[in-house]
C-alpha cells in the first residue's frame, strides 16, 4: 500500500473543502471497499478523508412519508431500524443479503453506492482495465466474464455493479443528496449511474469532492408489496449473479403500478422499464411476466460465458412477480 | 498539494486496557493488535474481508479488523479473543465451542467465537437476518438456518461448521 495522510474534518464543510483541495483524497466511509482497493494497488490515494465521525447516521421519516438515510448509517443500521423494516422492507432484505454481519456493520450507505466493480481484471493491476486505466484495454471481454454484463455494456467495459442496496432503492425511485462547496443537490439514481460508453472509469454523476449526505426514498405507493431477490452461486456472503427487487400494486385484478430493477447484469441497477411498460394495467399472470421480461431481455448482449444470466434474470423476475401477485408460477 | 504527515497517534481501549499507539496510517487494526500489541488471538486469513478469521468487536458489534485502518479506531472499544472471558472464566459462547467440538485446526475459532458473542447479542435485539421470513417481526428465534446465515461471515477450512451451529446453538440457549 502506498503512504498517505489521514485527517478527520470538524463537519461536512470542512470534509468538502479539503477533498476539493486535492484531487487524490478521498473520502473513509467504513472503508470495506476503499481499504481493500487500497491493499490491491488499485486506489493510490494521497489523503484519506475520514467523514465516520460526522454526524450524518440519521434514518427519518420525513414529511410526505419517505425516508431519508444519512449517508454514514451503516447497512446493518438500515437494515434493522423499525421506520425501514415496516415501511421499506425491500430495502432491509437487499442490504441482509450482501456481504456478512460484520461487513455490513463497517459499511455505509454511501460507501454502498460507490463501491466499485468486483471485476477481476479491475482488482488485478497486471492486468489490462480500461475503468482502472483508460485506454488499456478489457481483459474480461475475451477472458473470466461469466459474472459480468449482459445489458447496457459498451466495447470498452463489461463490468456490473455489485450493490444490492443500490437495485432495491432503484426500484424505489430513490433520490442521492450531495454536498459540494456550491451548495446541496439531490439527483435521481438514474442519473446517478454514468452509461459506461466509452468512458468506464466515469461511473457516476458526481465531482471529485462532492460528498453524499443523504438517501432519500420516497414512499412506495399504496397498498404496494415488495420483494428482492438474490440469487448466488452459494447461500450466503457471496454477491449475487442476478437480483431482483420489484414493487408492485394490483387493484381490482389489475396491475395498476409495478417497478423493476434488476441487478448483477449491467453497470449499474437496471429499471427494467421496457418490462414495466407492458405490464401496466394487465392482469397478473405467469404468461404476462415471462412476456415482459422477454422484452427487456431482448436487448441483453451476452458474453461468450454469461448466456445463462438470461433464462436466471428472465425466472426470477417470473417468479418473484408471480409471488408478489398471488398468481401461480 | 499539501505534505501530509503519513503517521498518527491514536488512542484505543483494547480489552479494557487503555492503548496509546504511534502508527503509520496504513496499518490495519489487525496488524496494530498482532503486530504491535502482541494480540495475536485475532487471526489473518484472507487480508480481504472474505473469511471473518479477524473478526473482533467494535464498540460492541462485530467487524473484520483486516479492513479497518487503525488510525480510523480513535476512541473505540475494542474486544478481542483475549478479552472475552473474565477473571479465568471462559465466556459461555467459548466454553460451548468446547464442549461441543466447534473446531478443528482452530485457526479460524477466534473470529468465530467472536462473530458467535455478537450474533447472539443480535437476535436478543430482534434484528432480522436474510432468511428471516419477515424482516418486520420483533422477534428472532435462532434456529439452524438463522445460525448458519448469521455466521455465513465466518469460514473454515476444516469444515467444521455442523458443531460450531450446535455450539452457537447451546450458547444460545445457555444464555436465555
Ligand atoms: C467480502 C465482501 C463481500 C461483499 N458482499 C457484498 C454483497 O453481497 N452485496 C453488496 O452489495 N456489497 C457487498 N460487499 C461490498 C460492501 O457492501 C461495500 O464494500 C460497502 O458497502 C462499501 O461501504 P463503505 O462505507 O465501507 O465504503 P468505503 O470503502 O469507505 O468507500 C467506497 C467509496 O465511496 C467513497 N465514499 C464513501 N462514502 C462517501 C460519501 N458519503 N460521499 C462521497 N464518497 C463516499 C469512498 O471515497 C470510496 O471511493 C462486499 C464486500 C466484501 C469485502
Ligand atoms: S470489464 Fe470493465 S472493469 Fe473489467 S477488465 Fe473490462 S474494463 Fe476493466
Ligand atoms: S482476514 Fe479479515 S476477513 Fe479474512
Ligand atoms: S477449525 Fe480449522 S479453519 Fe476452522
Amino acid at each position: 500500500m502506498k503512504e498517505f495522510g489521514y485527517v478527520r474534518p470538524a463537519d461536512a464543510a470542512e470534509a468538502v473543502a479539503t477533498t476539493y483541495a486535492d484531487a487524490n483524497a478521498r473520502y473513509l466511509g467504513g472503508g470495506t471497499n476503499l481499504v481493500d482497493l487500497m491493499k490491491l494497488g488499485v486506489e493510490t490515494p494521497s489523503l484519506l478523508v475520514d467523514i465516520a465521525g460526522l454526524p450524518l447516521g440519521q434514518i427519518e421519516a420525513t414529511d410526505d412519508a419517505g425516508l431519508r438515510i444519512g449517508a454514514l448509517a451503516s447497512n446493518t443500521d438500515i437494515a434493522v431500524d423499525r421506520l425501514v423494516r415496516d415501511g421499506f422492507p425491500l430495502l432491509s432484505e437487499a442490504l441482509l443479503s450482501g456481504a456478512s454481519g460484520q461487513l455490513r456493520n463497517t459499511a455505509t450507505a454511501g460507501g454502498n453506492l460507490l463501491q466499485r466493480t468486483r471485476c477481476g481484471y479491475f482488482t488485478d493491476i497486471s492486468k489490462p482495465c480500461n475503468k482502472r486505466q483508460p485506454g488499456a484495454g478489457c481483459a474480461a471481454k475475451e477472458g473470466e466474464h461469466r459474472n459480468h454484463a449482459i445489458l447496457g455494456a459498451s466495447t470498452h467495459c463489461v463490468a456490473t455493479h455489485p450493490s444490492d442496496f443500490a437495485v432495491a432503492l432503484a426500484a424505489l425511485d430513490a433520490r442521492v443528496e450531495v454536498e459540494s462547496p456550491a451548495g446541496t443537490r439531490t439527483l435521481a439514481l438514474s442519473d446517478f449511474y454514468l452509461p459506461v460508453g466509452d468512458t468506464p472509469q466515469h461511473e457516476v454523476a458526481l465531482e471529485h469532492g462532492e460528498l453524499i449526505t443523504a438517501i432519500l426514498v420516497p414512499a412506495p405507493p399504496d397498498a404496494a408489496r415488495s420483494r428482492y431477490r438474490k440469487v448466488r452461486e452459494r447461500a450466503s456472503y457471496a454477491f449475487a449473479i442476478g437480483s431482483v427487487a420489484a414493487v408492485v400494486v394490483v387493484d381490482d385484478g389489475t396491475i395498476r403500478d409495478v417497478r423493476i430493477a434488476i441487478g448483477a447484469v449491467a453497470s449499474m441497477p437496471w429499471r427494467a422499464r421496457l418490462a414495466e411498460a407492458a405490464l401496466s394495467d394487465v392482469a397478473p399472470s405467469a404468461a404476462s411476466f415471462a412476456a415482459a421480461a422477454d422484452l427487456e431481455l431482448a436487448h441483453a448482449r451476452p458474453l461468450r460465458d454469461n448466456t445463462y444470466k438470461i433464462p436466471l434474470v428472465r425466472d426470477l423476475i417470473v417468479a418473484t412477480l408471480c409471488e408478489l401477485t398471488g398468481v401461480p408460477t | 498539494m499539501a505534505d501530509h504527515a503519513q503517521r498518527s497517534t491514536v488512542e484505543l481501549k483494547v480489552n479494557g486496557d487503555d492503548q496509546v499507539l504511534y502508527l503509520d496510517h496504513r496499518t490495519t487494526l489487525l496488524d496494530a493488535l498482532r503486530e504491535h500489541l502482541d494480540l495475536t488471538g485475532s487471526k489473518k486469513g484472507c487480508d480481504h474481508g472474505q473469511c471473518g478469521a479477524c473478526t473482533v468487536l467494535v464498540d460492541g458489534r462485530r467487524a473484520n479488523a483486516c479492513l479497518l485502518l487503525a488510525v480510523a479506531q480513535q476512541g473505540r472499544e475494542i474486544t478481542t479473543i483475549e478479552g472475552l472471558s473474565t477473571g479465568g472464566e471462559l465466556h459461555p459462547v467459548q466454553q460451548a465451542f468446547i464442549d461441543h467440538d466447534g473446531f478443528q485446526c482452530g485457526y479460524c475459532t477466534p473470529g468465530q467465537i467472536c462473530s458467535a458473542v455478537a450474533v447472539l447479542d443480535e437476535a436478543e435485539r430482534g434484528w432480522p437476518s436474510a432468511v428471516t421470513a419477515d424482516v418486520a417481526a420483533a422477534d428472532v428465534r435462532l434456529d439452524a438456518a438463522e445460525i448458519r446465515e448469521r455466521m455465513s461471515g465466518n469460514l473454515c477450512r476444516c469444515g467444521a461448521y455442523v458443531n460450531i451451529v450446535t455450539a452457537v446453538s447451546a450458547a444460545a440457549k445457555g444464555g436465555a
